[in-house]
């Protein structure tokens, strides 16, 4: 076995993990490890992905209830959440995420502690369950009489013929006031959690988005879509904008409320953190109501300085520009003593990533501001754009488990609509070099040669070990302890291991240090006892050597 | 508010559930497939479904949690799931070479009525080297997971239990969800009896293992599948556990079919009824309990007497699985603590009878509450001044909201260190628990107290 990864061994590690599976799922999982030949025009390799899990294998993915709920509206504080279904699928998605939230008052609402769910029993498999869904509402109402109330549908919903949405319009007109919206995120729909964020992103655009023209005060306002605030992480990113001088009017949807998503139309900018998760809603408003969308990253010091440039230079004003370039200053000053000092304990060491829709790139930027190099990564929901880059979307081929996901048909509000920038602007922005919806994807900033894999599974992760022994690995909690028996360290990037935040500036500092922290704790040293002497455990354990 | 005609259907106040104090069947069919050595749980639905429970029963246990899926399409969900569950028993055969796959449904797979039965006699027909395949019929949409964990022991039982074979252990202990330590401690008392037993399931090494020399594919732990196979040669059953369904009660079913005598036990928490767990040992081993637990057993009572001055006349919420709920009041009536406010989320035909029944000392309490949730505590709460909250962590906000501390028990403990091994059961696990409620009243006094003292 070899103690250290030497670059070349992605070629041998791809053949040895084929060997062992049957010639279909070979096949399958060829096109899904892919090794990152860049070419000489920087075009990286196709990749396999949003491709259905093999049955029997051991998968990172979740289900589009998990995607809808959990994700994309769970953050938000004020729509009350009904889950229609058996008891389970409410339970484990109660405030498991850890997504924070600072409402306005201490009596504003903050339904994230609470978890409704219809509790569907077997009377009402056989029966239907809508009756019990309507009273479930009429609680709600008596209860908290909330600005918006979303039911989240589970796997049987749909089956037993449950119609949320027409259980939704009857109940809105009982309750004018009240916002009352269905979800159709049956377990079973889609690949992974992916087909929820979609189904999430179309009802609030068109249920949601666009109900209130009241912008927020300030005169360079802007959204943040796909930020969840982990660990606190949209409040580092509102500290650091506003200290900027820009007014973020919503966030998509970390400590974000319903008023901010039905003004959201009114800004003048989206710009957009996890692709993945959220495109769908950038790309709607963007032709419904002419606002331009760009890409962002808040994860990485450097990368949070580069994004609050661009959205200066989005608004042009010389002042904000100089004030931006003044807080970063001022903020890297203090983050580059933590970077100097953990560098020079962490330079060399090796990481694999294997998270998320965006987070398995975006956490490459911090690990490689302490001279750490991400030497594997893959993305457990993500699609090929999120990969090779956006260009790619007109050649991605639709399988039947992404066409049952609807795609809207949206066109220009013939009131609302206005371009926020003039064609003249916009071509020099494009001379500029300063793109628009620009997602480049995750395989074009990884290093040639780096390894690549999709919907990384048990087995595999195993195997990668074995081969790669990387000095960390980051995932989520069902592959924490498989790493950490191996004397690997692990750091969870879905719930941060409840720590955070790890965005913007302040959360770089965090991480710099949790890194070190984990990649430096001698208790794996602990592992071999003093009677063993077994050669073998050093090669396994060599990360520590 | 909802209509009066499911109004009644509930023992609480609303239709709709807000704050669960239950989980889904098959999450308990998987935490007991875990307790057999070399089998794998496979759920039968969405992927989804084993992603929330692995991800859920490992924040609790801290510890790998493999379950494999069969991964509905949504034209699975239409024309049933005959052939994912083919594909994703050849691939955790594969991979896993279990000796055992455990298959727990969903409610998807239940409402379109997939007969899994079926499938797996179907299955094992072209593939007549399959590991032996356990079904357990575990729709969420009927009982908790408390089901479903009964339901995989009966499942596990009826279907490997032989009666062509050999010579089996002399005990069969069926255990309830119960902690890591809990299953380690049960070993212990078996063990002193100087008889074979077979403890089912035995997850105390397989859900809490060490850290490892090689990758394990498999857990090391668990049920011998040989044990299980000769359940039925045993002289004596003690199932732990009084709430399970006649009909799904594994030692019920040793009963019926292999005559085997039944010990039906509350789980052993407390005096009262750890006395009588022992009491079943030694009539069915015929052996007299070893001075060790005799000695733990006087310690423990050294001990009430000690602390009583403590815990005598205050007032706990207790909340969680029935046989959990049923034993914890026996013991807290045992040392002087009244529970006014006891909560199961499932519903129960004798959760109330049962206890009634376990309380011998005190009154019995106000509220007796099944099929309930948290909030429906939370505002009953009010009324009751609780002085301590006993149970698992999604309880913790009654704790926070009545600023009272919470003593945390049973499953799920997700924000304390060691919650998968918490010691309930035996003298021992009295004693354990004894410390810990003392202590968090104790330090509620000294935080009041306006002296600060250290005597306290």
């Amino acid at each position: 076995m070899e103690d250290q990864y030497t670059p070349g061994m992605e070629e041998d590690f791809k053949a040895e993990i084929l060997e062992k599976y049957p010639s279909k799922l070979k096949k399958k999982r060829s096109r899904q490890i892919v090794i990152n030949n860049i070419d000489d025009n920087g075009d990286v390799p196709q990749i396999h992905a949003n491709t259905r899990t093999t049955p029997g294998i051991l998968t990172m993915r979740g289900c589009s209830y998990a995607g809808c709920k959990g994700v994309v509206l769970g953050p938000t504080r004020d729509i009350l959440q009904i889950t229609h279904g058996p008891i389970g699928c409410g339970f484990y998605s109660w405030l498991t995420r850890r997504n924070q939230t600072r409402p306005e008052t201490e009596t504003s609402a903050n339904y994230m502690p609470y978890a409704m769910s219809t509790d569907l029993q077997e009377e009402e498999i056989i029966f239907g369950g809508e009756k019990k869904l309507k009273a479930a509402i009429d609680e709600a109402v008596a209860l908290f009489n909330p600005k918006a109330i979303g039911i989240f549908s589970t796997c049987p919903v749909g089956l037993i013929g449950d119609d949320v949405h027409a259980v939704a319009r009857e109940m809105e007109a009982k309750y004018p006031h009240i916002n009352i919206f269905g979800f159709s995120c049956e377990g079973y729909k889609g690949v992974s959690q992916s087909a929820g964020h979609h189904v999430a992103n179309n009802k609030v655009f068109t249920d949601v988005v666009g109900l209130d023209d009241t912008p927020k005060e300030g005169k360079f306002r802007f959204n943040i879509l796909g930020e969840y605030n982990i660990g606190g992480d949209a409040f580092e990113i509102e500290r650091v904008v506003e200290k900027c001088g820009l007014t973020l009017h919503s966030t998509f949807s970390g400590n974000s409320n319903y008023q901010e998503f039905v003004s959201a139309h009114t800004v003048d900018l989206n710009t957009v953190m996890c692709h993945r998760s959220i495109n769908y809603l950038a790309e709607m408003m963007e032709t419904k109501y002419g606002i331009p969308w760009f890409k962002i990253n808040f994860i990485g010091a450097d990368a949070t300085a580069k994004s609050l440039l661009k959205i200066a230079q989005f608004f042009g004003d010389k002042d904000l520009i100089a004030q931006t370039q003044k807080v970063i200053d001022e903020e890297m000053a203090k983050v580059k003593v933590v970077r100097d000092e953990v560098k020079a304990r962490c330079e060399g060491k090796t990481a694999a990533l294997f998270v998320g829709g965006s987070r398995a790139h975006h956490y490459q930027e911090l690990f490689a501001e302490i001279g750490m190099k991400t030497i594997a990564a893959g993305y457990e929901f993500a699609h090929r754009d999120d990969y090779e880059g956006r260009k790619v979307m007109p050649s991605i081929v639709v399988d039947a488990d992404s066409r049952n996901i609807e795609e809207l048909t949206v066109t220009a509000d013939p009131e609302r609509y206005k371009q926020r920038k003039s064609d003249a602007e916009m071509e020099q922005f494009k001379k500029d070099g300063f793109a628009f919806e620009d997602y480049t994807g995750m395989m074009g900033d990884m290093e040639n040669k780096a390894l690549v894999i999709d919907d990384l599974n048990h087995y595999e992760l195993e195997k990668l070990i074995e081969h790669m022994h990387p000095d960390i690995i980051c995932a989520g909690i069902k592959e924490k302890y498989v790493v950490q028996k191996q004397g690997i360290p692990m750091k969870q990037l879905h719930s941060y291991d409840y720590m955070g935040p790890f965005a913007g500036f302040e959360g770089a500092i965090n991480f710099y240090k949790e890194i070190d922290r984990l990649v430096h704790s001698k208790v794996f040293g602990l592992t071999k006892a003093p009677w063993e002497t077994s050669p073998e455990l050093s090669g396994l354990y060599g990360w520590n050597a | 508010m909802g209509s009066e005609a499911l109004k009644l259907e509930t023992n609480h106040a609303y239709v709709s559930n807000r704050n669960s104090c239950k989980l889904c069947a098959p999450l308990g069919a998987c935490f007991a497939f875990r307790g057999v050595e070399g089998c794998i749980p496979l759920i039968h639905g969405s992927q989804g479904c084993a992603t929330y429970i692995r991800r859920y029963g490992i924040s609790h246990f801290r510890e790998p949690i493999d379950i494999a899926s069969s991964n509905f399409t949504e034209t699975s969900a239409i024309f049933g799931g005959k052939q994912n569950l083919s594909t994703a028993l050849d691939n955790v055969t594969r991979q896993y070479k279990p000796s055992v796959v455990g298959i727990a449904s969903t409610c998807l797979s239940e409402t379109i009525g997939d007969n899994v039965d079926m499938y797996i006699s179907e299955y094992k027909k072209i593939r007549e080297d399959a590991p032996a395949l356990i079904y357990a019929a575990t729709p969420s949409y009927s009982g908790s997971h408390m089901d479903g964990y009964h339901e995989a022991l009966w499942a596990l039982v009826k279907t490997l239990t032989d009666p062509e074979a050999e010579k089996g252990n002399a005990i069969n202990l069926i255990s309830g969800f119960v902690s890591t330590e809990d299953l380690r401690e049960l070993h212990a008392i078996l063990s002193s009896f100087g008889l074979s037993y077979t403890l089912l399931p035995d997850y105390s090494e397989s859900l809490d293992g060490g850290s490892w020399e090689d990758y394990q594919k498999m857990p090391v732990g668990g049920t011998p599948v040989a044990d299980i196979k000769a359940m039925g040669k045993a002289e004596a059953t003690i199932y732990l556990g009084k709430a399970v369904k006649q009909e799904r009660n594994a030692g019920y079913y040793l009963q019926n079919e292999f005559d085997i005598p039944l010990y039906s036990l509350d789980l052993p928490i407390g005096i009262e009824l750890t006395d009588r767990f022992f009491e079943a040992l030694e009539e069915a081993t015929g052996n007299p309990m070893p001075t060790y637990w005799a000695k733990a057993r006087s310690r423990l009572v050294d001990a009430y007497i000690d602390g009583h001055k403590y815990c005598s006349g205050k007032k706990a919420i207790v909340y969680g699985d029935e046989d959990f709920v049923c034993a914890m009041v026996s013991f807290l009536d045992e040392i002087g603590i009244s529970t006014p406010l006891v909560a199961t989320g499932a519903p129960s035909a004798s959760f109330k009878k049962r206890i009634k029944a376990l309380v011998r000392n005190g009154e019995a309490p106000e509220e007796i509450l099944d099929d309930t949730d948290f909030e429906t505590m939370l505002e009953l709460a009010g009324g009751i001044k609780p002085e301590l909250v006993i149970g698992n962590s999604k309880g913790y906000y009654l704790a926070r909201n009545l600023h009272i501390p919470h003593v945390r028990c049973s499953f799920p403990i997700h924000d304390r260190i060691g919650g998968q091994r918490v010691l309930h059961l035996g003298y021992r696990g009295a004693l354990h628990l004894f410390d810990e409620i003392c202590n968090a009243l104790m330090q509620a006094k000294q935080e009041a107290a306006h002296s600060g003292y250290t005597y306290i």
